[in-house]
């Protein structure tokens, strides 16, 4: 087919279907991007390696399932319980990658002032490392000799995974002409709640002024007694929290995963960001959301091989109109 | 007012210079202008004073063409500056230091002083790429001129430094020097004595004496009385966004008006 | 009195005066051209031709040439090098096979102002949002050229192009190689590169154009970096706002560094073409730029020394070591950790040697008994 002519039929006839799935999947992008836009509102800093805090949520979703004895014969409510417990396990797994990463990929470099470039180039390396450590855990556990306790957890380390059940999904109500099914409904309420929950959290708790008065002046906060190495350390905690959850609903979603997984996520979720405004957590929320839809209804018109090129096409076209994103933030100084 | 401007090779007219037209700018609901008006006379030296938060910096900013006023207009020999780019204000003859100094810290003084006068050269990259004859000749002059300046405010001894190593008081002059670079009719210098000693005050107002004598007109914002009595051909006072006073140095540091603005901040007070 | 004087403006700085330097550069260049036929015992690689690994090495080094322009003269940070590196090779590749059947040295040219447009077109309106935004836009860029090539019958599809263009090949004379056995070295007349034959097997003469290529642009980075250009650059880099009220158009100094990057990326787009005997659109993906961007770093940014340095060794190492195949990228990125935490400033930062020369300025003074320095607080 011809990139240029656009597919509308295909877009309005599966219109209800490609705009609930897109913001499915820009529920889970919106999540992702936070970890992106609060590092970056409280330090100026592009969290690269926060692509392998999510993966490695992913990877814990399904060692959980493992571990808890998934087969294809689960289902129903042991399922859910199966899925729920995972849920915390990739949180706490993400929340956990998320401050190794700070404390030996980041502080050391700003304790020593170096210059923003570097950061980077350590966050691509951490980046590297996070990916290909999951990508060598065969041989990794064969070295330890670990091997035969965790063959199917290592097993195929470069291969994509998948669950070992087939989630079943149950059509709903109906969009329009499409059914919404029950993965969509718990992605994206899962999704809005957690969101929810963070904006409370950063906007009432002493905690949370914390993390805006660090993003806002870092040198007048800490003469007001705030802690900057908590708050980083806080910073991401939260983003960890959020991208182990995110992997959950993406599994739910996907059902698969792969050691650098992690890659093509994270650009979309860094795109999504700034997309929204970067800094800016309710930027990030709309900013993801605006994303998954645009990608579903791009995909549409021009057909998926395109998808990834509609995001970006995407967000040069939204810089050029409101340089500071869709819902705007004046550079350097986040809006947390 | 009537007091005539120092005589300086060239221009001694008292023509305006720039003209600050009943200037208003209001940031949300504040008003940090209100109705200011006055002028720069060519070949003077104008001081601009006034109490912690009057505006001066503000004004500053009006007038180098970094904010635009909400109401009223600055003329720049008789030109309006509106919508011009700021590397446009500054080709047009308008240069200014920086209150908190910001050189380009990784460059040489030398070069720091070069990039101001690169503005009077106009060759390109293809020039520069086969060192056109024309191409030589602006590196040349453009060398020759930055090592001037770098010895006419006294740092010519530091040329190959990086700016960042230099002294305090070799990086404010430094900040002189690569403004006068720009070749401008009206140089502003923002707080440049700030952090001085005294002797080091006494070098610099000489040093100001010295620019205006080359034709230069001059804009300075200062806080210390002393020098700013001393140096200075008029002064125009502000509090509180509106102009206060206006007028030689004898009759500003009786009026009444300005003394009680300036309560409680002793003459002798070294800021 | 200045000490400086008016310097002669025809040569770049570095290589005025003194005979002793121009011999000693002489004699390096001379040993870089020969470098592959010396098969020297411990730098050559043992698992894979050398004359090949050259050939990237140069490749990548002119890659990082042009990326210092943007990165480190510019101080704009770019993650979508790759495209204009993509679009370099995709031009010759069309031009010479594809849709055409150009002579390789002539797809050159058109490869170049190509890239050189799209660079412009990227630069426009992309380098008015400022900072960080510019990284995420750029690297959407080089996806995008990317995924058009892949998606694209016309260029090739995801199989991409095969049978790119050579350059003409003549054959003038030939060139035996060393070989050292048991400590002495012999010449292997049985192991011979033919000047000038671009071939499938021997990559030495392809080393030998990008090697000349890399020598051409170095000097003229040299004049340019001298320049007013240069300095414009700088003081962007430094503090934008005041570069404009210091009367530099910083705008358009911006997209001036963005075009000549593409420049110096299209033209090694083309040159790493000429060997490769095919080209296929995943093989210019966004780690692709990544390493673009470390070898730049690496090497201390705004030193074209220090990121030549840091090109060849990030062609050099994992070749060097591939018996670690497995290993390599884990490798590289605690090498890239472990740097960015100890040496932020690079392997060679820059400023050395001036603060070096002013040192021993300021110790000559002391030792002829001159007036000391004035004192200023």
């Amino acid at each position: 087919m011809h990139p240029l002519a656009l597919n509308f039929d295909f877009l309005f006839s599966n219109f209800s279907q490609l705009t609930v799935t897109g913001l499915a999947l820009g529920a889970v992008y919106a999540m992702v991007a936070l970890g992106y836009t609060m590092v970056y509102g409280v330090l100026q800093l592009i969290n690269f390696a926060h692509s392998e805090v999510f993966m490695y949520g992913t990877f814990a979703t399904l060692w959980t399932v493992y571990f808890m004895g998934g087969t294809a014969r689960t289902s129903g409510f042991a399922l859910a319980r199966m899925l729920t417990v995972a849920m915390v396990i990739a949180m706490i797994v993400s929340a956990l990658v998320a401050l190794l990463l700070e404390r030996v990929a980041y502080r050391p470099l700003l304790k020593r002032n170096s210059p923003q470039l570097m950061a980077l180039i350590s966050a691509i390396g951490a980046s590297f490392v996070l990916s290909e450590t999951m990508g060598l855990r065969d041989n990794i556990t064969r070295w330890l000799g670990l091997n035969d306790n965790f063959s199917r957890y290592v097993s195929g380390a470069r291969d994509t995974r998948g669950l070992p059940m087939d989630i079943q999904t149950h059509q709903l109500f109906p969009i329009g002409n499409y059914h919404v099914t029950n993965i969509d409904l718990i992605v994206i309420c899962c999704a809005l709640l957690m969101m929810l929950l963070l904006d409370q959290f950063v906007r009432r708790s002493r905690l949370g002024r914390g993390i805006r008065a660090v993003a806002q002046d870092p040198e007048s906060a800490a003469l007001m007694g705030v802690n900057s190495t908590r708050v980083v350390q806080l910073t991401f905690l939260l983003g960890g929290l959020m991208a182990g959850a995110a992997a959950t609903l993406y599994m739910l979603r996907i059902g698969a995963t792969r050691f650098d997984a992690g890659f093509i996520l994270g650009v979309k979720a860094f795109t999504a960001a700034v997309m929204g405004g970067i800094g800016n957590l309710r930027g990030a929320l709309v900013g993801g959301l605006v994303l998954g839809v645009a990608e579903n209804w791009g995909s549409a018109l021009v057909g998926t091989q395109w998808k990834d090129v509609v995001a970006f096409v995407l967000l040069v076209v939204i810089l050029l109109f409101r340089p500071t994103g869709i819902l705007g933030e004046s550079l350097g100084k986040a809006r947390v | 007012m009537g007091q005539d401007v120092a005589a300086g090779p060239g221009e001694t007219t008292g023509r305006p210079m720039l003209e600050v037209d009943h200037v208003t700018l209001r940031f949300g609901g504040v008003a940090a202008l209100d109705d200011v008006s006055f002028e720069i006379r060519e070949g003077e030296i104008l001081g601009l004073i006034g109490p912690n938060g009057a505006g001066k910096t503000t004004c500053f900013n009006v007038m180098t063409g970094v904010y635009r006023p909400t109401r009223g207009e600055v003329r720049f020999r008789g030109r309006p500056l509106t919508r011009m780019k700021r590397f446009q204000i500054t080709r047009l003859g308008i240069a200014r230091t920086f209150q908190n100094i910001r050189l380009f810290k990784t460059m040489t003084a030398l070069d720091n002083v070069k990039v101001g006068g690169d503005t009077n050269s106009s060759v390109g990259l293809l020039n520069a790429l086969f060192r056109t004859p024309r191409q030589r000749r602006e590196e040349s002059e453009t060398h020759q001129r930055a090592m001037e300046l770098l010895e006419f405010v006294g740092i010519g001894r530091r040329a190959e430094e990086l700016a960042a190593n230099l002294s305090y008081g070799d990086q404010r002059r430094l900040e002189i020097a690569r403004a006068m670079a720009t070749n401008p009719k009206l140089l502003c210098l923002d707080e440049p004595a700030a952090g001085f000693n005294p002797a080091e005050k006494q070098r610099l107002m000489e040093l100001i004496r010295k620019v205006r004598d080359q034709g230069f007109t001059v804009l300075l914002i200062e806080h210390d009385m002393r020098l700013v009595m001393g140096v200075t051909d008029r002064i125009v006072v502000l509090e509180f966004g509106r102009k206060i006073a206006e007028g030689p140095p004898a009759e500003i540091r009786d009026d009444p008006a300005v003394i009680a603005a300036y309560l409680g901040v002793d003459e002798d007070d070294a800021s | 009195m200045s000490r400086l004087g008016l310097p002669t403006m025809t040569l770049p700085p570095q290589l005025r005066g003194r005979p002793a330097k121009a011999v000693g550069v002489a004699v390096l260049v001379l040993f870089l051209y020969a470098l592959p036929l010396l098969d020297l015992p411990i730098v050559t690689t043992p698992d894979s031709d050398f004359g090949g690994v050259l050939y990237t090495m140069a490749t990548y080094v002119l890659v990082a040439l042009g990326l210092n322009i943007v990165i480190g003269y510019a101080g704009l940070l770019d993650l979508g090098y790759v495209g204009f590196y993509a679009i370099g090779a995709y031009v010759t590749a069309v031009l010479g096979v594809q849709h055409g059947h150009w002579p390789y040295l002539l797809t050159i040219p058109v490869a170049v102002a190509v890239t050189m447009l799209s660079g412009v077109i990227l630069g426009a309106p992309t380098l008015r949002v400022r900072g960080d935004y510019l990284a995420i836009v750029t690297l959407g860029f080089g996806e995008i050229i990317r995924l058009s090539a892949k998606n694209s019958d016309w260029l090739g599809g995801a199989r991409g192009i095969q049978n790119v263009p050579k350059p003409p090949s003549v054959h003038l004379f030939d060139v035996p190689h060393l070989k050292w056995e048991n400590g002495t070295v012999l010449v292997d007349v049985t192991n011979k590169t033919q000047a000038f034959v671009f071939g499938f097997v021997d990559y030495v003469p392809y080393y030998w154009m990008a090697l000349t290529v890399v020598f051409i642009v170095l000097i003229a980075d040299m004049l340019i970096k001298s320049s007013r250009v240069g300095r414009a650059w700088e003081a962007t880099r430094e503090d934008e706002d005041v570069a404009e009220v210091m009367g530099v158009p910083t705008f358009r100094y911006k997209l001036l560094a963005f075009a000549m990057g593409a420049f110096v990326g299209g033209l090694s787009g083309s040159i790493s073409a000429a060997g490769a005997n095919f080209i296929y659109p995943d093989s210019y993906q966004i780690t692709v730029s990544v390493i673009f961007v470390a070898a730049v770093v690496i090497g201390g940014q705004g030193n074209r020394w220090g990121v030549m340095l840091g090109a060849a060794l990030v062609v050099y190492l994992p070749e060097r070591f591939r018996g670690l195949e497995e290993y390599r990228i884990l490798m590289f990125g605690i090498a890239l950790m472990l740097l960015a935490t100890f040496r932020p400033q690079g392997l060679l930062p820059p400023r050395v040697t001036r603060r070096a020369k002013a040192l021993e300025r300021d110790l000559e003074d002391l030792e002829t008994g001159e007036e000391p320095q004035e004192v200023t607080s």
